[in-house]
């Protein structure tokens, strides 16, 4: 999400499930929607249906979603960015791109300081000790009458966004992305005809994607390498068009927008970093600048407002203006503190306690086997969970001596979803609100309850005993009736926030307020709780097309809410011409009917006219007030760049001496732990992990009508590979990494199969995330499920960007049993 | 084929008489139940779930069925083989039924008291907050906060508790926050 924020300037799908439908084509990378998203995939094949959508579906497995796809190609597991960049390259060098759009809604015009550079894989600024770029040449010449950044619209200059663009992209000939990625020349032209036909105003393409795209080393630049095409295209703001991102999880989308995220507070505002004092020095080193006299920069311009209003949320009367509204109380991080630094923490004895609640450490990974010796180097360990999981019993997995882990664990049960009431935001950034239906099982208690109730307990020893800096924990505010209780309504009143001088709710961020005056406690979702009611709460669907979707393009704007402000489709400005007129009037977004933008709720200023020569970019949360093509919001580069996955069979084709990513987190190295990596001579097979239809992660191993479907373990073996080695459907094989094992049975397909890259053939091996020692297969396995945990075999290591593993791409052996 | 004659002969594609008698003699199993709404728990295609229960004799509420909500915009009542069995989810007879305490280096869980956890695990954070909260760091900034405990979690919150699990970890002082995004 962080390449699409530093695209876009935010961080979420920029469409919605049912707007996949006004598609005219949909690319499909490292997604298996038809299996993973089954009922969301309904409206790719309305688009199919109904307006005769192509389909392609780049994968290294065929699938469900291929099986219905109008082109499949196989493709090399973390080889996206070579495919988008070829695709890039040819809408640039057959100027097929969207002209107004690319001149006026991007940075294509803006120009690049001196000292930019791009070498054998290294941008400007590397320090190979450090592993990082210093990224102060990837940024604009300004204009020293404006201080704005100097434009040629003519898009001629060398430096220009668009000159640098097109030379970088240059190298991806349809000969070298077949290389990097194993499909054949020919399919690739193919697919670059129908997409270059998307640059006419009146076409419009989507890109979907999922984790097939994020777990990777190079995750962020995989994402925005499709970003940068659907730019350039000028599909972005449009319905029918977006980066469209598809979580996983229920609430995945709800939790971020929340910042439980190590480097966010609510709404996306950055956590403060040591050195800042006040709010000054905060605003100054996180909110976007603006870089164009018609920019609005929004959320740069309102940055303080949304911090100070979200510190007077938390800490009420605490938060003063003689105090900087309290924010010393924020902690500021030392360094990444994502997901597997914690457990990297654990592993040097740093980190003493552990709470997980609807997530499974030793499951999740990677490399499952350290992460449970570093769960054994914790003091205390909390499970809050409806069900059993592979953490909450790790202490006593197969294998395990409890006597020699001294780790003091809690199990706490949990409610289930149903059992309390709540909004869960889709990956459409939907906020449907649902009702209680059960009360708890057992003595189950609410989530939010026990850590109401834990954190009470904490502020008593310290009334009682004193302790370290108690401050904020003293003063947090706790407006509920039964502080041990609250309601989620009373919670998500406190999201929308309010006016302190009259009491009143908040009804748009607009009015936030850095003086004090105004709470929120998530800017984003400030509109969603008025004085009138809880909007997430509405249902006006489809049982009343006419009243419900008065524009008849499917926003249904009174069907839950839509963060921000209920918005649909976001950048939709961009949906819209300069005058203000669809780019294509049979699906129109939002536009100008002479005093106010009308169609979804606009992006924009409502009544701003677009001939006003002040009038604003379309991308309002960017300083430039326009997208991306080249951006400073990534550490690993301004422009996506091919690199390997860390465990690859072959050197890069572009850039051998730089074969993988200079700047992705090798934990283990910067920790001096052992290499854990593995080599092709001793693991010569690529692997990547995904999920099954009847599998969300790993609760439903608790589900018997799930299990009965999917009753075993198993790997996915290319049907080619499985002769040389012997192997039949049924057999048992052991498929190890430098890591760890895995002992399953063996699934032999035609739906993968060999591949040539760089000139060698290769194979791709599939295994299905799920299996462990918990659940109903594990309890009726006579080893107990002791090596069924893939992520016993995913390296340790993560985007420079993100830190996110890279789960979907590692060298493995394979074995029959 | 006499069946398909009598089929004809109705002009609906189905005998009414049977149709009526079978009317009254089936009650369906939702007659008269509680209908809510829910979303379902798994995709983050956020499907709209219809819930149907019925408070019974004894007191408790028995969950009598779940399925796909016709009004959503959404899924449009359709689900999945996840959302389909969201039942077998809801109701488990797997669920952990009380709170259960494994000490350092114990080869079992022992059930024990919601006091007994809340207390244990209270003193637990002051103590590792205690620890490893710094203050200042080693170039004078003022940076509060907590190296030694981490939270994560929050994919099946709802948006709520995901907020204020979010306050209370940040009151506390804690970096290490994370949830099911990243992973």
């Amino acid at each position: 999400m962080v390449s699409l924020a530093a695209t876009f300037g935010r961080g979420a799908m920029t469409n919605h499930w049912r707007d996949i439908r006004h598609a005219d084509l949909i690319l499909i990378n490292g997604a298996n929607p038809a299996e993973a998203h089954p009922v969301g995939f309904q409206w790719f094949m309305r688009a199919k249906l109904d307006r005769g959508a192509k389909i392609i579906h780049a994968d290294p497995r065929f699938t469900r979603t291929s099986a219905v796809a109008d082109m499949y190609l196989r493709i090399r597991t973390g080889s996206d960015v070579a495919y988008f960049g070829g695709l890039i390259n040819h809408v640039l060098q057959n100027n097929l791109f969207h002209d107004a759009y690319v001149r006026n809604y991007t940075n294509a015009s803006f120009i690049v300081k001196q000292g930019y550079a791009f070498n054998d894989g290294l941008f400007s600024g590397y320090n190979p000790d450090g592993r990082t770029y210093n990224i102060a040449t990837w940024s604009y010449e300004s204009d020293s009458a404006t201080g704005f950044a100097r434009r040629d619209m003519t898009l001629q200059d060398p430096l220009s966004v668009f000159q640098l663009m097109k030379t970088h992209y240059s190298r991806y000939t349809p000969e070298v992305v077949s290389s990097i990625t194993g499909i054949p020349v020919a399919d690739f032209n193919k697919v670059a005809d129908l997409v270059g036909q998307m640059g006419k105003p009146d076409k419009v393409m989507t890109i979907v994607y999922a984790v097939g795209l994020t777990h990777h080393t190079t995750g962020g630049q995989l994402i925005r390498s499709g970003a940068v095409l659907q730019l350039l295209l000028g599909n972005m703001g449009r319905p029918g068009g977006g980066m469209n991102a598809e979580r996983g999880h229920a609430n995945i989308q709800g939790n971020t927008d929340h910042a439980i995220s190590w480097e966010i507070l609510p709404g996306y505002l950055r956590i403060p970093a040591p050195g800042q004092k006040t709010i000054a020095d905060y605003v100054a080193q996180s909110a976007p600048k603006k870089s164009d006299k018609n920019s609005w920069n929004f959320f740069g311009t309102n940055y303080s407002k949304f911090m100070v209003s979200t510190l007077k949320a938390w800490y009420g009367d605490a938060a003063k203006k003689d105090n900087e509204f309290a924010f010393n109380f924020v902690p500021k991080p030392a360094q990444n503190s994502s997901w597997m630094s914690i457990y990297d923490q654990a592993l040097k004895g740093k980190m003493e306690g552990l709470m997980l609640s609807g997530m499974t450490a030793a499951s999740i990974g990677p490399d499952s086997n350290q992460v449970q010796s570093a769960l054994g180097k914790l003091k205390w360990l909390v499970i809050m969970d409806a069900l059993p999981t592979t953490s909450s019993e790790f202490w006593r997995s197969p294998g395990a001596d409890p006597s020699q882990i001294k780790t003091e664990v809690f199990m706490l049960p949990a409610t289930h979803w149903i059992e309390k009431d709540g909004s869960f935001v889709n990956s459409g950034r939907w906020s449907q609100w649902k009702d209680q239906v059960l009360p708890p099982q057992g003595q189950a208690r609410h989530d939010h309850w026990i850590l109401a109730e834990l954190f009470q307990r904490v502020k008593k020893l310290y009334q009682s005993q004193g302790g370290k800096f108690p401050d904020p924990i003293l003063t947090l505010t706790f407006d509920y009736k039964d502080p041990l209780k609250p309601e989620l309504d009373e919670i998500a009143r406190e999201i929308n926030g309010k006016d302190l001088t009259t009491g009143k709710q908040m009804t748009t961020f607009a009015n936030l307020k850095d003086d004090g005056t105004t709470t929120t406690g998530d800017w984003i979702y400030t509109g969603s709780y008025p004085d009138s009611g809880n909007l997430m709460k509405r249902r006006g669907g489809i049982q009343d097309p006419k009243t419900n979707d008065p524009t008849g393009m499917g926003f249904y704007p009174n069907w839950s809410w839509s963060w921000p402000l209920n918005r649909r489709v976001m950048y939709n400005r961009a949906s819209a011409d300069l005058d203000g007129k669809a780019w294509d009037p049979s699906r129109p977004g939002i536009t100008w009917d002479g005093s106010k933008w009308v169609g979804d709720v606009p992006d924009y200023p409502a009544t701003m006219n677009p001939h006003d020569p002040n009038a604003y970019l379309p991308f309002i949360m960017n300083g430039e007030g326009v997208g991306r093509l080249f951006s400073n919001g990534m550490v690993d580069g301004p422009f996506p760049e091919h690199y390997e996955p860390v465990e690859s069979p072959v050197a890069n084709p572009l850039h051998p001496n730089n074969s993988a990513s200079p700047v992705a987190f090798l934990y283990d190295k910067a920790a001096g732990r052992p290499n854990r990596f593995g080599t092709p001579q001793e693991f010569p097979y690529i692997a990547t992990s995904y999920r099954l239809t009847e599998h969300e992660h790993y609760v439903t191993q608790h589900v018997p009508h799930l299990v009965q479907l999917q009753p075993k373990p198993f790997v996915e073996i290319p049907y080619e590979l499985a002769g040389q080695k012997g192997i039949k459907s049924g057999d048992r094989v052991r498929v190890s990494s430098k890591r760890g094992k895995v002992e399953v049975l063996a699934l032999v397909t035609k739906r993968l199969g060999p591949m040539t890259v760089a000139g060698q053939k290769v194979y791709q091996i599939g295994i299905p995330i799920h299996w462990g020692y918990v659940g109903i297969s594990a309890d009726s396995d006579p080893s107990h499920g002791r090596y069924w945990l893939a992520n016993a075999l995913t390296p340790f290591v993560g985007d420079a960007n993100a830190r996110t593993p890279e789960f979907k791409a590692f060298l493995v052996n394979l074995e029959k049993m | 084929m006499a069946g398909a004659g009598a089929l004809a002969a109705s002009g609906l594609g189905f005998d009414i008489a049977v149709a009526e008698s079978t009317r009254v003699r089936q009650s369906l199993r939702i007659a008269g139940a509680k209908e809510q709404h829910s979303i379902c728990p798994y995709c983050a295609v956020g499907c709209s779930l219809v819930a149907y229960t019925r408070q019974t004799s004894n007191g408790t509420t028995e969950l009598l069925q779940i399925e796909g909500d016709p009004d959503s915009p959404v899924n449009e009542g359709r689900l999945c083989p996840k959302g389909a069995t969201a039942m077998q989810l809801a109701i488990s007879p797997r669920r952990v039924e009380s709170p259960q305490y494994r000490a350092s280096g114990a080869t079992g869980w022992k059930s024990v008291s919601w006091d007994f956890v809340l207390d244990k695990i209270a003193n637990n954070i002051k103590a590792s907050r205690d620890a490893s909260f710094v203050t200042t760091d080693g170039n004078g900034n003022t940076v509060n906060r907590c190296e030694g405990i981490a939270f994560a979690g929050g994919a099946a919150f709802s948006s709520e508790e995901g907020y204020f699990a979010t306050k209370l970890m940040r009151g506390l002082g804690l970096v290490h926050l994370e949830q099911q995004a990243r992973v």
